[in-house]
């Protein structure tokens, strides 16, 4: 039997549930309502507004980067024993946030769940500028980012290679492919719907430039069938680099000898909370763009329960990290190890550590009630709390670890500065920037997934299959 | 369109049109039954079975996204072991050059790139994209294809392709409209 099975499955028929997709909607109003925003809708006064507080945002990070450039890493915050500050700890919210985006796109594509279709384009797009985001930070980070490129392996007139057993360069390479292949794997999905903005535009130019990326699509079945095969093995391929990433990104930490990052916890950990805060971002972002752009019917609150549900369960696996820590801090005996452990509670940085608790573990147990699932209103400030909880986490594990280890005589504290904030703030700002024009230039629901959702796209084989 | 008189078929094809991805499918198994071999079908989403309707089982992704995932985690794991044993040893805690188990990581990173490159690249080029022209794009409801319509083409290379004959086999499709495809 040579038949492919496509990738979204109809929904079970006894689905009491929320529905994926609102009834009333055929083939072209689909692709009517989504292309209409690239296509039809007028620039209004609020975006622009919008756009230009975010793009202000933008502006302040080219500015604290031009400002890093001529000064160096020493108008930051970060000195010793505290050398890796807002740098790493943004870095690793940033890389996380987007591993929601590759969760939806890949895994519930293997997984069959047909809810992924109508979010997973947009998913996608914050993924990579999430990464775009979280790549400044290493990069500025090294002090010499122009010679960033030293990192990658190639011959060279300085006889020098990279060490290769080394979990920074690790991360390189980690997240260098998980970049790309994010960007590829989005930029197949885009196809198909490229192609029918192409056939939609009465602009002659938006037609030509949709043409071009559309790259001559025409929907053949021959060319559905390899494109098929193409995206669950991308899918496939996916899944597995979307757990390592944070895994590698945990190895910065877990190969070092320091109390408190020298533990096997951290990659199943790391990852729960990257798909945790990434779900966060998700729900984020997702509330106001349906109520703004009108696609309650694709974006619907069976998807923004479902989001939440896996908030509550990632949620609960990071404390389960968070316990284990504790645990361990008491169980190993170790002098250090305790010490951490008591450090965190009752040292300097106690109040973050209580508010981290607050945030990632005790407030989003709320989601057990159906109500703070449903209402968009509490699903929003819980996601917003679940990402301060998630940048507390990293802010914990880097500054409280590394601010008194070993020596008494090496104790230090960190305090960030100005421009350390003005860095952060502004990749929110450059993150929000893309994101606000992702939703005007490229159509942010996936056209041709949300048709195979429509009860008429099923078929049944009424003829004999041929040899 | 014009002024290709002098060639042997001056048409690419005569292509009907459907409105329902189930109408498409009977019609292509109806199509493929009936001897034409050069068919093609088209839909603005993928539609179970439609490739196996018209004849198309296999396709060669998979054994692309293989051969290049083997070869992005060979050259991976060869160049760390180039580098790390041959051309630049570095003692690092006593542990020996060869030391395997940390050039996992990137191994398996360069398998996912080169495999994941290879699954887009390869479907692209497996489909003859990009390709700016192609002859049913001459057809003005063919627009539809990424909308709400669905076609089918019988391409007039076909040895069984009679323009009169095979216009009156799609009749009986009971299509919505046939129309000629220049080429």
């Amino acid at each position: 039997m040579a038949t492919q099975t496509p990738i979204p499955v109809e929904v079970p028929k006894e689905d009491q549930r929320v529905p994926v997709i609102e009834p009333g909607h055929s083939f072209a109003t689909i692709g009517e309502k989504v292309s209409n925003i690239v296509l039809r809708r007028p620039v209004s006064l609020g975006w622009v507004f919008g756009f230009l507080v975010m793009f202000s945002g933008m502006n302040m990070l080219l500015f604290a980067l031009g400002y890093l450039f001529m000064k160096g890493t020493g108008i930051w915050g970060i000195t010793i024993p505290i050398g890796w500050g807002f740098a790493i700890i943004n870095f690793v919210w940033w890389i996380g946030i987007g591993h929601a985006g590759t969760l939806i796109s890949a895994i519930l594509a293997l997984l069959r769940q047909s809810w992924r279709n109508s979010i997973n384009r947009f998913a996608e797009a914050m993924t990579l500028f999430a990464v775009a985001c979280a790549g400044v930070f290493p990069l500025v980070h090294t002090g010499r980012p122009w010679l960033a490129y030293w990192m990658f392996p190639y011959p060279n007139s300085m006889n020098y290679w990279p060490q290769f057993r080394s979990p920074l360069i690790w991360d390189v390479f980690a997240v260098s492919t998980y970049g790309t292949i994010s960007l590829v794997f989005w930029f197949v999905g885009l196809i198909p719907d490229l192609a029918t903005l192409r056939d939609r535009a009465e602009n002659p130019i938006i037609q030509k430039v949709f043409g071009l990326l559309a790259m001559g699509w025409r929907g053949s079945a021959r060319h559905w069938h390899r494109y098929e095969t193409a995206y669950l093995l991308l899918a496939g391929l996916a899944t597995p680099l979307v757990l390592s990433v944070h895994t590698v990104v945990s190895f910065d930490f877990a190969v070092s000898i320091v109390p408190g990052w020298h533990t096997t916890i951290f990659p199943p950990y790391f990852v729960a909370g990257a798909i945790y805060s990434g779900f966060a971002m998700v729900v984020c972002l997702a509330i106001p763009i349906r109520a703004v752009y009108g696609m309650e019917d694709f974006i619907t609150a069976r998807h923004l329960e479902n989001s939440a549900k896996v908030m509550l369960a990632t949620g609960l696996i990071v404390g389960y990290g968070y316990f284990i820590e504790a645990f361990m801090g008491w169980y190993s005996g170790n002098t250090f190890d305790s010490f951490l452990l008591w450090n965190r509670l009752h040292g300097p940085y106690a109040p973050w550590y209580m508010s981290l608790l607050i945030s990632n573990i005790f407030i989003p147990q709320l989601f057990w009630l159906k109500y703070f699932r449903t209402s968009t209103f509490w699903l929003w400030i819980l996601s917003l709390v679940i990402l301060v909880g998630m940048w507390l986490e990293r802010f914990i594990i880097i500054v409280v670890s590394l601010h008194r280890d070993f020596l008494n005589s090496s104790w230090g504290m960190y305090y960030p500065t100005k421009w350390d904030w003005m860095t952060y703030i502004g990749t929110i700002g450059m993150f929000l920037t893309f994101m606000w024009l992702f939703v005007r230039v490229l159509p942010m629901v996936s056209i041709a997934e949300l048709r195979t959702l429509l009860p008429e796209a099923h078929v049944h084989e009424a003829e004999e299959v041929h040899k | 369109m014009s002024g290709t008189t002098a060639l042997e078929n001056p048409v690419y094809g005569l292509m009907a049109e459907f409105d329902s991805p189930q109408e498409l499918l009977d019609a292509a198994h109806k199509t493929h039954s009936a001897g034409y071999k050069d068919i093609d079908a088209f839909s603005p989403f993928p539609v179970e079975g439609l490739a196996d309707a018209i004849g198309f089982h296999k396709n060669a992704v998979a054994l692309v996204v293989l051969i290049c995932g083997i070869i992005g985690g060979l050259s991976g794991f060869l160049l760390q072991v180039y580098v790390a044993v041959i051309t630049y040893p570095v003692n690092v805690g006593g542990r020996p050059n060869f030391s395997w188990p940390s050039f996992i990581i990137v191994t398996f990173e360069l398998t996912i790139l080169f495999g994941g490159i290879s699954a887009a690249v390869g479907m692209l080029a497996l489909n003859g994209l990009p390709m700016p022209y192609h002859p049913v794009f001459n057809v003005p409801a063919f627009s539809k294809a990424s909308d709400n319509k669905f076609f089918l083409l019988v391409s007039s290379a076909d040895p069984k392709f009679d323009a009169a004959r095979t216009r009156e086999f799609l009749k009986g499709l009971a299509p919505r409209a046939i129309s000629e495809v220049p080429s």
